[in-house]
């Protein structure tokens, strides 16, 4: 009897032994860093950098922005602590002074299962921006941020706002007058990533182009925020960005900047949107003939070209119709009718914003039939982002992509090209592990219902891009994450 | 004396009884110290399940024993592609078996038998990476099988019986890998279901060549567990989707599959015994778990499982009055198949030892003692027929390694 307590007893000893595996992933040694430090990652950044979704910043979206996904798996390899700046909830925006200054998150509503449609939700933003953070933060992400915002003084001074301060990093700044670049090297981050310049086109793209293309000028002072960022002065900010952060010898990850037309919010809409009966074509074109007999009458006086003339000419048909829109570049014939109007159809080329897609057809004057938006009522510039818009807007991201890429180089650091992966996303897709992530909006998984941002699956993605970029450079061995795991858009 | 204790025990039904995996093959402390063999061993009532025949060869007119085991099983997850690990934290679990055989003549004989050889007990932490194939399940069944043998002539008896089981499920996991409410809490779906009642039977044969050399067969038929009208309990979903996932009942149906065992014995003097058994459990009606929910939905989880086999091997060895020692090994092949391997039931094969011995506290009062090691080598496998909406299935799989100790303490009383 006491030799079967003795054997029961001493076997108790051997109950609690977990099965040991011959290499524990979750013990040093089965990942290496490489040449790379991950003690202190430090990531560098806008609105992608700080996990920006569905049209504002949450909990939840935080929680897989792409440096949080990283920093989780560099911890398996000496990565240490990740602090971001948390957001109070899951509902998004922002208030200060009791007024909301940044809109709730969008959510699908299913309430018609029939055709789920993207919503704010309908609740109170309770993350107030006078509240004050204490940093410091690896994650040094702010939403809006161009690239002259990261080295300016006073960016998160609340009494600069909204002018000249930025509310997120307002929250986040250690004093009045620090720069986002003074805050990361105040760190002395041993690693760091920089994605940047999105914002120095997408803020004039995604206005449709309202604002000015100010390559020439070298004063950001002078800028508004709907301008192209003048590629001198993105290069000269983005060296000095990069001397900073490599000054104590830390490795680091740069991105270039992805195409606009990867993303859902210039590729939902498309250009012909407008279906038509052969009736109402024909109404249509009776009620532009006037306009395209004005044109032909130009052409004859030599006021445009034909090639204008048959890009200016107004021509319904039954089915699919090309939208009419506002097009400031063509030939101002006002002076030979005041009503004379810069009209056209657009093409491919030209791209209808997403946020167009709620007034698209519908009245603009709710008493008149005929003043159907994009049809009797052209689209403005606000709403479209024409070809020579996009002109410009890839210009400069050429131009800028030709510095990240030359500076990823002189700096030897790791260089994740987004803009392939972005298009790989577009055109083929992107393949996981049960399933396929595209640009489609809403459903295509990669963007959130601000048709800009990721989701947090789209940001999974892209921190593969990153690992799998660092890995090659640095000859470490980082582990990625599997997609199919987060989420994509949140029904409501 | 022996009705009560039997009875307590069928009294504490709420306990957790089933462990470790799926089969659970702890049906009696004296024949599990020896690799669990029994189809041809003359020992005591656990001869109720492992030989009806053999209580016709019983040294004793009555014998009864009861007895309980301790299921301390781990389970070891990683995934070195994405840095993944992680650890189920199974409750221990106790399964029981309770014996009684009686020989009411020379030719005839009567028991009863109560015994739980199909069971689960998993636990992985919440929101696992495999969270979407399992959470949690805790699955039990008990077996009563009232018994006769007859005793043919001195050299051959049969024996057999039908079985009542009576089983309960509970079971948890996320509804797929990423869906959650808007504050990120997964949706997930916890289907439970007890009373699960149903029927089968059990049939033996001992052949006795000679007084020392015995052969048993024993065949015990599929049991369908047909689970209906069970509860389904939806948490988290968005309430633009809870029509879709509203709660509900849920039909389910779960194979416990037939096995046969023959096997053999011989007494080589008066203090050492040896014993072979060989089981073929007919796994091939697991096919496929599938459920059907009353909100409309259907999940399919194909399972593929294969007949299996195990091998086992005993000896006794009769020290003195007061003391038996028993020791074995079995081999046991796992049922299933490449890419079917789920978290549920992340079995490999193992190499299987045991040990144990039996106390004679006077002639008719008796103490058993047993210890099961389970071995599992590490390896990497994977479920890769997971359905997702998107009519793709995605695959989920790593490295797991298990192991489990089993102690276990019967009591036996003989006259």
């Amino acid at each position: 009897m006491k030799r079967t307590l003795y054997i029961l007893s001493s076997t108790v000893l051997f109950f609690a032994c977990e099965p040991e595996f011959k290499n524990p992933v979750d013990e040093p040694g089965t990942y290496t860093s490489g040449d790379a430090d991950f003690s202190n990652y430090v990531a560098v950044g806008n609105s992608l950098t700080a996990g920006y979704s569905d049209g504002t910043v949450y909990l939840q979206a935080q929680k897989n922005s792409y440096p949080s996904i990283m920093a989780k798996q560099f911890s398996l390899a000496g990565g240490g602590n990740f602090n971001q700046p948390l957001v109070n909830d899951n509902i998004g925006g922002l208030t200060l002074s009791g007024q909301v200054v940044s809109n709730t998150r969008m959510v699908l509503d299913y309430s018609n299962p029939a055709s789920p449609t993207p919503v704010n939700l309908n609740e109170t933003p309770t993350t107030n921006v006078s509240d004050i953070l204490e940093g410091p933060f690896n994650n040094m992400g702010v939403p809006g941020a161009k690239i002259y915002h990261l080295v300016a003084n006073g960016y998160g001074n609340i009494a600069n706002f909204p002018a000249a301060a930025n509310p997120y990093f307002i929250r986040m700044a250690s004093n009045s007058d620090a720069s986002v670049l003074e805050d990361a090297l105040e760190q002395e981050p041993s690693f760091f990533s920089l994605w940047i310049g999105n914002n120095d086109i997408l803020g004039y793209a995604t206005s449709g182009g309202t604002g000015t293309n100010q390559t020439g000028n070298l004063d950001p002072q002078t800028y508004g925020s709907s301008d192209i960022t003048d590629p001198t002065l993105f290069a000269g900010i983005y060296n000095s960005l990069l001397e900073g952060l490599t000054a104590n010898g830390a490795k680091g990850a740069v991105a270039n900047l992805p195409d606009i037309t990867a993303i859902p919010f210039f590729t939902t809409v498309p250009y012909n949107a407008i279906p038509m009966d052969a009736a109402t074509a024909q109404q249509v074109n009776q009620a532009y003939a006037q306009y395209n007999g004005g044109l032909q009458l130009a052409y004859a006086g030599g006021f445009i070209s034909a090639e204008e003339l048959q890009k200016r000419t107004i021509q319904f048909s039954a089915g699919q119709n090309a939208v009419v829109i506002l097009d400031e570049t063509l030939t101002d014939l006002s002076a030979l009718n005041p009503e004379f109007r810069n009209l056209r159809q657009a093409t491919e080329e030209d791209l209808i914003l997403l946020t167009t897609s709620s007034v698209l057809g519908t009245l603009a004057d709710p008493n008149n039939p005929s003043s159907v938006i994009g049809v009797g009522v052209p689209l403005n510039d606000s709403q479209v982002l024409i070809d020579a818009e996009v002109e410009e807007v890839v210009n400069a991201q050429i131009a800028y992509n030709t510095t990240i890429a030359g500076l990823a180089d002189q700096y030897n650091l790791a260089y994740i090209d987004t803009k392939s992966k972005l298009n790989q996303l577009s055109n083929e897709g992107i393949d996981f592990n049960g399933g396929i992530v595209t640009n489609v909006y809403a459903s295509g998984g990669g963007f959130s219902l601000d048709g800009v941002h990721p989701t947090s699956r789209g940001y999974a993605i892209l921190a593969n891009t990153f690992i799998e970029a660092i890995n090659a450079k640095f000859n470490a061995n980082i582990p990625v994450v599997e997609p199919g795991n987060y989420p994509t858009v949140f029904i409501k | 004396m022996k009705r009560i204790i039997l009875f307590t025990f069928l009294l504490c039904a709420n306990y957790m009884v089933f462990a470790g995996g799926y089969r659970v093959a702890l049906q009696g402390n004296k024949q599990l110290a020896m690799g669990h063999t029994g189809v041809a061993v003359l020992n005591s009532a656990e001869t109720v399940f492992f030989n009806p025949a053999g209580m016709a060869f019983l040294n004793n007119r009555f014998s009864a024993s009861v007895g309980a085991n301790f299921i301390f099983s781990n389970i070891s997850f990683q995934n070195t592609e994405f840095g993944w690990s992680s650890e189920a934290d199974n409750p221990v679990s106790t399964p029981f078996n309770a014996y009684v055989a009686y020989q009411v003549n020379d030719w005839l004989s009567v028991g009863l038998g109560a015994y739980t050889p199909y069971g689960s007990s998993v636990e992985y932490p919440e929101n696992w990476e495999g969270s979407h194939l399992i959470q949690k399940i805790e699955l039990a069944s008990i077996f009563i099988q009232p018994t006769v043998a007859i005793k043919l002539h001195d050299k051959m008896s049969i024996g057999g019986g039908p079985i009542f089981v009576t089983g309960n499920v509970n079971f948890n996991r996320n509804l797929d890998r990423s869906l959650s409410d808007l504050e990120g809490n997964r949706s997930n779906v916890t289907i439970d279901k007890s009373g699960i009642n149903a029927w089968g039977y059990s049939l033996g044969m001992l052949f006795r060549p000679t007084e020392k050399w015995n052969i048993g067969v024993n065949y015990r038929s599929e049991i369908e567990m047909d689970a209906e009208n069970g509860s389904a309990d939806f948490q988290n979903v968005p309430s633009g989707l809870q029509g879709q996932f509203a709660d509900g009942t849920f039909n389910a149906s779960l194979p416990l599959p037939a096995e046969l065992t023959v096997g053999t014995s011989y007494q080589i003097n008066d203090k050492w015994l040896v014993a072979f058994d060989f089981n073929r459990v007919y796994w091939d009606s697991y096919d496929s778990l599938n459920l059907s929910f009353s909100n409309g939905l259907q999940s399919t989880n194909p399972r593929n499982y294969k007949n299996s086999s195990t091998y086992r091997f005993g000896v006794q060895y009769v020290a003195n009055d007061q003391f038996t020692l028993r020791g074995g090994y079995y081999f046991d092949e796992s049922p299933v198949q490449e890419g079917y391997f789920a978290p549920e039931t992340p079995r490999n094969d193992s190499d299987n030892f045991t040990g144990g011995l039996t106390f004679n506290v006077n002639s008719r009062f008796a103490i058993d003692a047993s210890f099961l090691y389970i071995h599992f080598e590490e390896v990497d496998a994977s479920y890769d027929y997971h359905p997702e909406s998107n009519g793709q299935t995605s695959s989920f799989g790593g490295t797991y390694k298990n192991n489990a100790f089993i102690p276990g303490l019967s009591v036996s009383y003989k006259f």
